[in-house]
């Protein structure tokens, strides 16, 4: 405990001795018995010098502590700790805008748009591996990732429906753009403005009957979902491919295309370009993309939570009598809710069709939606920041780990376990844009 | 202004609500048996009751949540039984309900924000000074948290958001529940306020001595039916309103 004493006050000796004694005391009285009796045979020897010992290491620790948290920065320090401890949901301080979050963010995004180019760059090889074929794939899977995560984030994390089944709306992107091309003909850039747009109607169509369920009801409807619509694909041979799946074009950019010779009629990239041929064009180009997309969606998502139907949605979370007193049509409200996340979910289904190249049921299985919906608790329910950090972790820390691949799941259950206890919100506090009033009030 | 609207003369036209004869039910279950009454323009009506007599189920009825089964609801005229929840705000009823279902998460501000849904936010800054003046507390703590706010400052908050949709008619359901006996006499001075700022007011409460002194008419309801009604002063003294909810003597 710090005591409440003016900032100019000097650095109180005694009371930091003070507290040393007391956790000499308390020290004495948890190692004493642990350390200081050791059993040998049948017989128990004393050692008292030993839990004297970690005492006097805890006091002196614990006088060192208190001595520094009287020191201003010191004290900066713990109140900073002390606020962060508190409450759930903080709402961010009006019109601050941090200068060194703004750099940092510009830095990112800088380097995330530098990444693919690194392998052209005069940079270390180890760095340039970064933008080569391998780790250049994991990125956009973890984009994917981000994707899925931000779109699940709106309706769990804002909205507060649990939906388990979020991986059908990812499906129904993914297998838009691989049927539409094999029946309709279709591109990557149709499927990228059409599939979200279907989407949205998939998640109007689930939702209209299923928003008047609350909670766990509403959670095993929309597991039900997620199944059936992989059942559906799984079983409908002559239409879907069944399990042997479907094949997806790759993407075209105004008729230049990624391949080593025309397939579509257009004309290959790099004769275009007159560069050499390289594998990595193809995937060059998604990551690029799928970052301008990702990116667009962060920020749609912060414009959306600071207008009426945003903090609709939050309110709807918080309480849903109240809402319905004020006159918020709360099946509406939910269902923008859904159909914004389903919407977010087939966008990130292009995506990943167009990364495979093939599409089949097995990447739509309820463990997908499972790591959605960790990735989405781990950031933080609400928290945007939290939610791509967490979703760029569980993504990619898998790679790095491959050796213990075995492992996974149960590194996963642990990590969860853990997350529980020390975070029970997520990584980043979620944090709401604060209204912003038209006009002051004279205070 | 308010005077001249309580003679019984002008009342009996048109109430600004008027609840004929309603039946709800709760599944199997009956909670109200053929409620009639009405609240005039200006006036300050309350109904008081034992738990489980079925008054916020009475508030819910208005609010079309559970809906009434038999009977009519009309406000200013117009019939409202069957209309949606949602749109029966905009029509100008403000409910704060009972347990205050404030916003925890947001801003004393933030809650005042959202109860301007139902007319817009084009009178915002007026009605935020007044609310603010009514409530210094609120001022004070306009960035704060609602959920941080203390049971006496919620429920402030929770009568400021209803007003903030400038409402005809207030819906109070047990706005004393769980405070102490000081807040409780500061709520009902405000709700006094309120009534001489020309709002009509139907409060539902268990602190029938606070109510009825507050209230031009009141009702008893017992078992989900209208026992007793008349002035408040004229059920304070009823004897058998003293011996049923204040403890009589």
């Amino acid at each position: 405990m710090l005591p409440a004493a003016p900032l100019h006050s000097r650095i109180d000796v005694l009371a930091s001795l003070r507290e040393a004694l007391l956790a000499f005391v308390l020290a004495l009285v948890v190692f004493g018995p642990v350390s200081g009796l050791m059993l040998s045979g049948y017989k128990v020897e004393p050692h008292w010098l030993r839990p004297l010992l970690l005492a006097a290491v805890v006091a002196a620790g614990r006088f060192a502590i208190h001595l520094l948290g009287q020191t201003p920065a010191g004290r900066r320090m713990v109140a900073r700790n002390q606020a962060r401890v508190h409450g759930g949901v903080t709402v961010a301080a009006l019109g601050q805008s941090p200068n060194r979050a703004r750099l940092l963010l510009v830095f990112v995004l800088l380097g995330a748009f530098v990444i693919p180019f690194l392998p052209w760059l005069p940079v270390p090889d180890a760095l340039a591996a970064l933008g080569g074929k391998y780790w250049l794939s994991n990125l956009i899977l973890a984009l994917i990732y981000v994707l899925l995560g931000l779109g699940l984030n709106i309706v769990v994390g804002l909205a507060g429906l649990l939906d388990l089944g979020f991986v059908a709306f990812y499906a129904v992107g993914a297998y838009f753009l691989a049927l539409g091309a094999q029946y309709l003909g279709i591109g990557f850039w149709t499927a990228l403005v059409c599939a979200p747009l279907l989407a949205a109607c998939c998640g109007a169509v689930l939702g209209f009957p299923v928003l008047r369920m609350h909670g766990d009801y509403l959670a095993i409807v929309t597991l039900g979902f997620g199944e059936i619509i992989r059942l559906v694909l799984n079983n409908w041979l002559e239409f879907t491919g069944g399990p042997n799946g479907a094949p997806v074009p790759p993407p075209t950019l105004f008729g230049l295309e990624f391949t080593r010779t025309a397939r579509q009629g257009g004309t290959p990239i790099h004769e275009f370009l007159g560069i050499e041929y390289n594998t990595n064009l193809k995937l060059v180009f998604t990551y690029l993309v799928l970052l301008v997309v990702v990116i667009l969606m962060v920020r749609l998502l912060t414009r959306l939570r600071q207008i009426p139907m945003g903090r609709a949605w939050e309110a709807l979370r918080e309480d849903e009598i109240a809402c319905r007193s004020l006159g918020i049509n709360h099946v509406v409200v939910k269902l923008t809710a859904f159909m914004m996340g389903a919407m977010t979910g087939g966008l990130a289904g292009v995506f990943f069709a167009t990364y495979q190249g093939f599409v089949n049921p097995t990447s739509f299985t309820f463990f997908e939606s499972a790591l959605i919906l960790a990735i989405v608790v781990l950031g933080g329910l609400g928290s945007t920041v939290g939610v791509i950090i967490a979703a760029l972790v569980l993504t990619l820390l898998p790679e790095l780990l491959r050796e213990f691949a075995d492992f996974r799941v149960l590194a996963f259950g642990l990590l969860m376990v853990l997350m529980m206890i020390w975070r029970p919100r997520g990584l980043i506090r979620p944090q709401r844009p604060a209204f912003a009033p038209p006009q002051e009030v004279a205070r | 202004m308010s005077q001249q609207t309580r003679t019984p003369a002008d009342a009996i036209p048109q109430p600004l609500l008027d609840v004929r004869g309603i039946d709800t039910f709760y599944g199997a279950i009956q909670a109200l048996r053929g409620v009639s009454l009405h609240v005039s323009r200006g006036e300050i009506v309350t109904l008081i009751g034992a738990n489980g007599a079925g008054k916020t189920t009475l508030l819910g009825s208005i609010f079309g949540n559970p809906r009434a089964s038999v009977g009519s609801v009309s406000f200013d005229g117009e019939d409202i039984t069957t209309l949606a929840t949602h749109r029966i705000a905009p029509r100008g009823i403000a409910l704060v309900p009972e347990g205050r279902h404030i916003f925890p998460a947001m801003t004393v501000e933030e809650n005042l924000v959202m109860g301007t849904i139902p007319v817009g936010e084009a009178h915002l800054d007026e009605d935020r000074a007044q609310m603010f003046e009514l409530f210094p507390r609120l001022q004070e703590r306009r960035n704060q948290r609602a959920g941080t706010l203390s049971g006496g400052e919620q429920q402030m908050l929770a009568i400021a958001r209803a007003l903030m949709s400038r409402p005809q008619l207030i819906l109070l359901d047990e706005p004393s529940l769980g405070l102490a006996p000081l807040v409780v006499r500061r709520i009902f001075e405000v709700l006094r306020e309120i009534a001489s700022l020309g709002k009509t007011i139907f409060l539902v409460e268990q602190n029938a001595n606070h109510a009825l002194k507050l209230a031009d008419r009141a009702y008893v309801l017992v078992n989900g039916e209208i026992r007793l009604q008349g002035s408040g002063r004229e059920l304070l003294a009823d004897p058998e309103v003293r011996k049923a909810y204040l403890g009589g003597h």
